[in-house]
């Protein structure tokens, strides 16, 4: 094990980790604004990237189908939440917990009925395809630099959106006291649509920009979704920073542990044996880390202390 | 007066022969993610039956969703209520290790279209159960021989931790004579590949061997063709079958895969059935197609020789295998499974769309590893 | 007698008898739907000890379904190949004996529920769902990788474990067991909900503080519910596994968990019957929609939709109307 591979690991963390916060940060305002979980997060997911490979099909433009990515989840996001997520922000997590699964379904085989039962293709573009080599030697594709470039682009958005803007302030003070600024004249009704309609387009942007080297097909969504909840669960929930420490936390440990444990475990058993525990070990880790967390905080890394 | 009575004795004989109906139960996977195998599989089953014209089978489809207990709970259906004969159509190797053990030693025949785990070709084999696809570990064999054949001498091997991931790199192995230069298990389901092909460039291989079925695949050999490591691939033809190929794009062009079938196979039989179904279905046939396809034949080839009813007789009928097989030559072997040439093929691009070329033969007449464990 | 008491009534009585006349006109299938209802909606009743007693949203019970299944194929495995489990100091064999299969279901999970509970119930709400979502996936990808038990492809039991007296190969005598015991646990989470340690552990949800006045501790209240809503669906677990002769890492995934709570929300949450009209219905859907069209998930999910909107309680709720407050 060379230094240079332990860094290209670590580079590919990260890459994976900022793409999961891309999920997570709608995952968690949607939680910390309107106290709703939504299963159906990662339907969203999977809108981006048909949207995009339909588009980029139809059209022969990655850029073109990015931004039908963005515009389909975040349609998707504002119609599901006039009509059905709406009624639950006064319910218990239980009826969230059953109508978002319940979108899980009739987003899934919905879309299999539109798009049929095969994967869809679509691939990264041209300029951005093949290897770059960075300073020490190492060849990484550079399309992957090109997602933490725009993951952490996204992610300095957010926090500017959060912290320095009037919607930032209004989503804030939402999460404190919805009462208080309903009284001082805010549109809440408008207020929830338009956060939910934000998560779910940068859900869905995330969908495309992953579907470019991943396999775009029903269900794609649903891995991540989970991961995402590991993600703000261990961040704590409502927090934007700690969704961004939680994946990358995530993203590292998921990807260093599939690399080491088998060789850890290589030091005290035969190989074959080795690479099978470290295997099954590494898939479980991140929900050991999840555990971990939870047991040490229970409310998460940066969660609101009850 | 006399010629009348025996036309109508004759016409008497053929409506008992057109009553000898065959039941059959196709569960397979219709709904979720792996939709589009079963739908395969089924097309080019019923495609057979249109084609041969009969009334006298009749196929009752179900969907599995890929899980095995509705996939148990179908095959006690279509055993208790619909009384079928003969069940097939199971594409994955977990679903009929559920299905297949029971529905045969209930005295049913069960006729594989895909799935054929080691248990059932060994140990566990069944004078009820015939594999008409393959052994599961043939294309890894077939992948194997290929690489000492071109060679490889320093191969680097993954598939998903699963049983099915384990027999497949075992079935590289028993075929391949060169150095590993490493062997990885990756996580069922895994999206992400960047860590193993990072791996495979510290590894200082000279040839990759893969198994990842599915989207795995496709995500795999996408990003495999983005990180500028050019080592050969090698793999089986799962993950560049007809319908997959066209998703995972250029990235597939000129990786060799290992087939039992391949839609330029050069036989009558396959000419035809490769016009009849992309005539009927718009679509080029697949490995699942074709498979379907020769299951339906063969069930229609042992029709013709005897009763369902009659056990003896009808498996007799089944092992003779007297049909035309779309993979040209085609035999049983004592354990039931098919004794068959296995490809090597390349992938190219045929005008808009990306399919299969034969380029090689990696073995002529394979059987499988667990003949002699089979007792029967 | 209240409506919901006629209701209950009604409900074990038609799933009773249905495969009694399926029985005597020679539907053998409808016998196996049935007994599937009756298995899932004992799963959907652990649950509802934890969720509608106790509060405790657990999206995380499929770990126990699945122990429950895999004590099942463990030990039937082992009857089945001769060989023993433990072979050292002392020998444990396999069995292919329900009673003894069941006690070692419930014993596993109830164990591992014990051992979550101790660490999830740290944590509350939204942390609690999800900590239950960890554990869950933690054993699915562990039995995923567990090659000595079949891994991904689970294992087959050929012949169905046997009880004493009964020949569990005839569908309807299998079903007569597994509605026994719905019913008797049915009979002992009733007698649970009216007990002390019942009424302490509803107030424990509606008001931990004052539970906490009077000298007990919710958490420990919380535990024990955890515990019992583990075991009955563990033992749930072991009957499903003996259903299909067969077992996977299927039963642990997040979808087996999911679709165990829209058994008991689709019925009604905390009612007595809940859990088995939301599985009967739940079956029959899935044999009827799945028939009818190969998309038979988006009605389905359209289905699920409308009863969270527009019959809050559940059917329970729709027909014999909401709960007592002071029950």
């Amino acid at each position: 094990m060379t230094p240079l591979l332990i860094v290209e690991q670590v580079l590919n963390g990260l890459q994976s980790g900022i793409m999961l916060f891309l999920m997570a940060a709608g995952l968690t305002l949607i939680f910390g604004v309107m106290g709703l979980i939504n299963l159906a997060h990662g339907s969203l997911f999977m809108v981006g990237a048909f949207a995009a490979a339909a588009t980029a099909a139809a059209t022969g433009s990655f850029l073109l189908g990015l931004g039908a990515a963005l515009v389909a989840a975040a349609c998707a996001g504002a119609l599901v939440e006039r009509l059905v997520i709406r009624r639950l922000y006064d319910r218990d997590h239980l009826d969230q917990v059953l109508a978002t699964f319940a979108l899980i379904l009739i987003f899934s085989e919905g879309t299999r009925w539109i798009f049929g039962s095969f994967p869809l293709y679509l691939d990264i573009p041209p300029a951005l395809s093949g290897p770059v080599t960075l300073p020490g030697g190492i060849q990484y594709p550079l399309y992957r630099l090109f997602l933490i470039g725009v993951g952490l682009v996204l992610a300095g958005a957010l926090f500017w959106l959060i912290g320095r803007t009037r919607l930032g302030i209004r989503i804030r003070a939402g999460e404190n006291d919805r009462e208080m600024i309903a009284a001082l004249g805010v549109d809440i009704a408008r207020l929830y649509t338009l956060v939910f309609a934000l998560g779910a387009a940068l859900a869905g942007l995330a969908g495309a920009l992953v579907g470019a080297i991943q396999s775009v097909q029903v269900g794609m969504g649903e891995p991540v979704l989970i991961l995402a909840f590991v993600v703000i669960v261990i961040g704590g929930i409502g927090s934007i920073t700690g969704a961004l420490v939680g994946a990358l936390l995530v993203g590292l440990t998921d990807t260093l542990g599939g690399i080491f444990l088998p060789r850890l475990f290589a030091l005290v058993m035969d190989p074959a044996a080795a690479t099978q525990t470290g295997a099954a070990l590494s898939s479980m880790a991140i929900y050991m880390l999840m555990a971990a967390v939870l047991v040490w905080r229970p409310t998460g890394l940066f969660g609101a202390r009850t | 007066m006399l010629k009348q009575l025996l036309a109508s004795v004759a016409l008497a004989a053929c409506a008992t022969t057109a009553m000898a109906e065959v039941k059959v139960g196709l569960i397979t996977t219709l709904s979720g993610g792996g939709a589009g195998l079963g739908i395969d599989t089924r097309d080019g089953f019923m495609l057979a039956l249109e084609q041969a014209g009969r009334d006298d089978v009749e196929v009752v489809i179900e969907d599995d969703q890929q899980k095995p207990d509705v996939a148990v709970q179908l095959a006690d259906r279509l055993i208790q209520s619909e009384k079928v004969d003969v069940l097939t159509g199971i594409v994955w190797s977990n679903l009929a290790m559920a299905v297949v053990p029971a529905a045969t030693a209930q005295g049913l025949f069960y006729l594989s279209t895909n799935a054929a785990p080691a248990q059932l070709a060994g140990a566990g084999c069944n004078p009820n159960y015939f594999s008409v696809s393959y052994q599961n570990d043939n294309l890894h064999e077939a992948a194997g021989a290929y690489a000492t054949k071109a060679g490889f001498a320093n191969s680097f091997i993954l598939a998903p931790n699963y049983p099915a991931g384990k027999d497949s790199l075992n079935g590289f192995k028993r075929f391949y004579e060169g150095e590993l230069a490493g062997e990885i298990y990756t996580d069922l389901g895994q999206t992400d590949y960047a860590a193993e092909i990072a791996q495979i460039r510290a590894s200082g291989a000279d040839s990759v061997f893969f198994f990842l079925p599915g989207g795995m695949g496709i995500s795999f050999l996408k990003q495999y063709a983005d990180s500028g490591v050019d080592l050969p691939l090698i793999g089986p033809a799962f993950s560049f079958d007809q319908n997959i190929l066209q998703a995972v794009g250029d990235a597939a062009l000129g990786v060799k895969n290992t087939s039992s079938w391949s839609k330029d196979l050069d036989n009558a039989a396959n000419a035809a059935f490769v016009t009849a179904y992309s005539e009927k279905y718009g679509r080029l046939p697949s490995l699942y197609s074709a498979q379907g396809y020769d299951t339906a034949n063969l069930l229609l080839s042992a029709m013709d020789k005897a009763e369902v009813s009659d056990d003896e007789a009808f498996r007799a009928a089944l092992m003779e295998a007297d049909f035309d097989s779309v993979r040209g030559k085609f035999s049983f072997n004592a354990s039931q499974h098919p004794v068959q040439d296995l490809y090597v093929r390349e992938v190219v691009r045929e005008g808009d769309i990306l399919t299969n070329q034969i380029v090689d033969t990696a073995i002529t007449d394979r059987g499988h590893a667990y003949e002699a464990e089979c007792k029967m | 007698m209240t409506r919901e008491t006629l209701l209950n009534a009604l409900v074990l009585l038609a799933l009773g008898l249905l495969p009694v006349w399926a029985h005597l006109s020679d539907e053998p299938f409808t016998i196996t739907l049935a007994t599937r209802a009756a298995i899932l909606a004992l799963a959907a009743v652990g649950l509802n000890i934890a969720l509608g007693l106790g509060g405790l949203v657990s999206l995380g019970h499929a770990l126990f379904f699945g122990i429950g299944g895999y004590a099942m194929g463990i030990l039937a495995s082992h009857a089945q190949d001769y060989t023993p489990i433990y072979d050292g100091a002392f020998t444990v064999p396999g069995t292919k004996s329900m009673p003894v299969i069941w006690l070692v279901a419930v014993a596993a999970s109830a164990m591992a529920a014990l051992l979550i509970g101790l660490l999830a119930l740290r944590t509350a709400g939204v942390y609690f769902i999800m900590i239950t979502l960890a554990f869950g996936q933690m054993a699915f990808f562990f039995a995923i990788s567990w090659n000595a038990y079949g891994g991904e492809d689970g294992l087959s039991i050929y012949v169905r474990n046997s009880f004493p007296g009964l020949n569990t190969l005839v569908p309807i005598q299998f079903f007569g067991l597994c509605f026994g015991l719905l019913c008797l646990i049915l009979l002992a989470s009733h007698l649970l909900a009216r007990s002390p340690f019942g009424l302490a552990l509803n107030a424990a949800r509606q008001s931990p503080d004052r539970v906490m006045a009077v000298g007990l501790d919710p958490k420990r209240l919380q535990l024990v519910a955890f515990v019992l809503s583990g075991a009955v669906t563990g033992l749930a677990g072991a009957l499903f596994a003996d259903l299909n002769r067969f077992v996977s890492p299927t039963m642990f995934s997040w979808q087996t968990s999911g679709e165990i709570m829209v058994f008991l929300i689709l019925g009604g949450v905390a009612r007595l019957c809940g859990p088995v009209i939301g599985a009967a219905v739940f079956v029959l859907l899935e044999h009827w929609l799945g028939g009818l069209s190969e998309f038979w998930h988006i009605w389905l999910g359209l289905l699920l939709l409308a009863v969270v909107l527009f019959a809050r309680g559940g059917l329970v709720g729709l027909i014999a109307g909401r709960a007592r407050a002071h029950d």
